[in-house]
């Protein structure tokens, strides 16, 4: 027992605060839904995401402690964030961007594309169709910039 | 204060005090939750590709998961949540019979949640909503429906898995409080505990609306 007094008090929250955050994320449950219902466009993901975020806060403050704790381990979650951040927002930059750099739009494989260089004799994947009209067509060079 | 008959059972030798002990390994355990952030948040952002590639496809495949079962399903983590963070306050307090009833409600939701989820399995098994190869339903307009499902099936698993895992760890925590490990000076499992089941709540949170919600 004579441990005890060397502790820093734990934070010993009341159980009026859990009930009020527990009731809080049952409501914004219900609004995530109705808001779904709504049709909005682009800010139906925006809303969606944004009550998802509060709720996630809500857990992190009051259930995880993080209010009450020591400011450590918000600095480590908000590294976690921040690197999750720089991962969706880079990814984010290529997929959205790549029409810009790109003059070819993804598109489905055609049943003509040629794999084989057929100056190197290899014509295992050259369709008979393909050898016999467009073989003068594409260069190397050529199907080189379609990759 | 002789160090080495005064010392409670539960301070490792490796500690200072009972406070250095219970920081280090909350800190773990917070390091442990950043790695799950970013263990989900590469599939986040796997979803948030799919999605920009094939809008229309997501916006009709979403449609074919009931909203019902999944808002059900948040209610009851979200309920989870609050039982296990009273039955780690209800130790703080010294409660400890209180402690196992709310530790049993938590182990009781989690298991709700996973026969809700099953049923849904089930559900897409038997139309064939399947991820990959194994999707032969007919009825989503749009590319490679298929894709959807993969996505589907990979956030769900990986979080039921994790539900499963959280039973697991409750379980002992249960018979740990049982045979009396725990008091109001000393609950650090209980709390690790408590916050790796936020954390698989949290994440559900997210999974809802960006799967259930807005496709």
């Amino acid at each position: 027992m004579e441990t005890r007094t060397k502790e820093p008090a734990a934070h010993i929250t009341p159980v009026r605060v859990y009930l009020t955050v527990g009731l809080a994320l049952f409501l914004l449950t219900a609004l995530t839904v109705k808001v779904s219902l709504i049709h909005l466009g682009t800010w139906n993901a925006i809303a969606a995401l944004a009550i998802a975020s509060l709720k996630g806060l809500l857990v992190a403050l009051f259930f995880m402690h993080l209010l009450y704790d020591k400011k450590i381990y918000m600095v480590v979650v908000s590294v976690a964030l921040i690197i999750l951040g720089i991962l969706i927002g880079l990814t984010m930059a290529d997929i959205l961007r790549r029409g810009d750099i790109y003059e070819y739009q993804a598109h489905p494989i055609k049943p003509e594309a040629r794999i084989y260089d057929a100056a190197r004799g290899d014509t295992a994947g050259v369709h008979e169709h393909d050898a016999a009209g467009n073989e003068s067509e594409t260069t190397p060079q050529e199907s080189d910039s379609h990759h | 204060m002789n160090h080495t008959d005064s010392h409670p059972a539960y301070l490792a030798h490796h500690f200072v005090d009972v406070s250095q002990q219970r920081d280090s390994a909350k800190l773990g355990m917070w390091i442990f939750i950043m790695t799950e952030i970013l263990l989900f948040g590469g599939l986040f952002t796997a979803y948030t590709i799919f999605r920009i590639l094939n809008p229309d496809m997501f916006h009709n495949a979403h449609k074919h998961l009931d909203i019902t079962l999944g808002t059900v399903n948040t209610i009851v983590l979200i309920t989870s949540s609050v039982t296990i963070a009273l039955a780690i306050r209800s130790m703080q307090v010294g409660k400890r019979k209180v402690t196992l009833v709310f530790l049993f409600c938590t182990l009781a939701l989690a298991a709700a949640f996973l026969v809700i989820k099953y049923f849904e399995y089930s559900h897409k098994f038997h139309l064939g909503q399947l991820p990959g190869k194994y999707y032969t339903y007919t009825g989503i307009a749009g590319n490679n429906p298929h894709i959807f499902f993969s996505i589907y099936f990979t956030m769900t698993g990986l979080h039921a898995l994790h539900i499963i895992a959280g039973m697991i760890v409750i379980s002992l925590m249960i018979y740990r409080t049982f045979r009396n490990q725990f008091s109001a000076e000393y609950y650090t499992p209980l709390e690790l505990t408590g916050l790796y089941w936020h954390l698989v709540d949290v994440i559900w949170i997210y999974l809802f609306p960006l799967l259930y919600l807005i496709g």
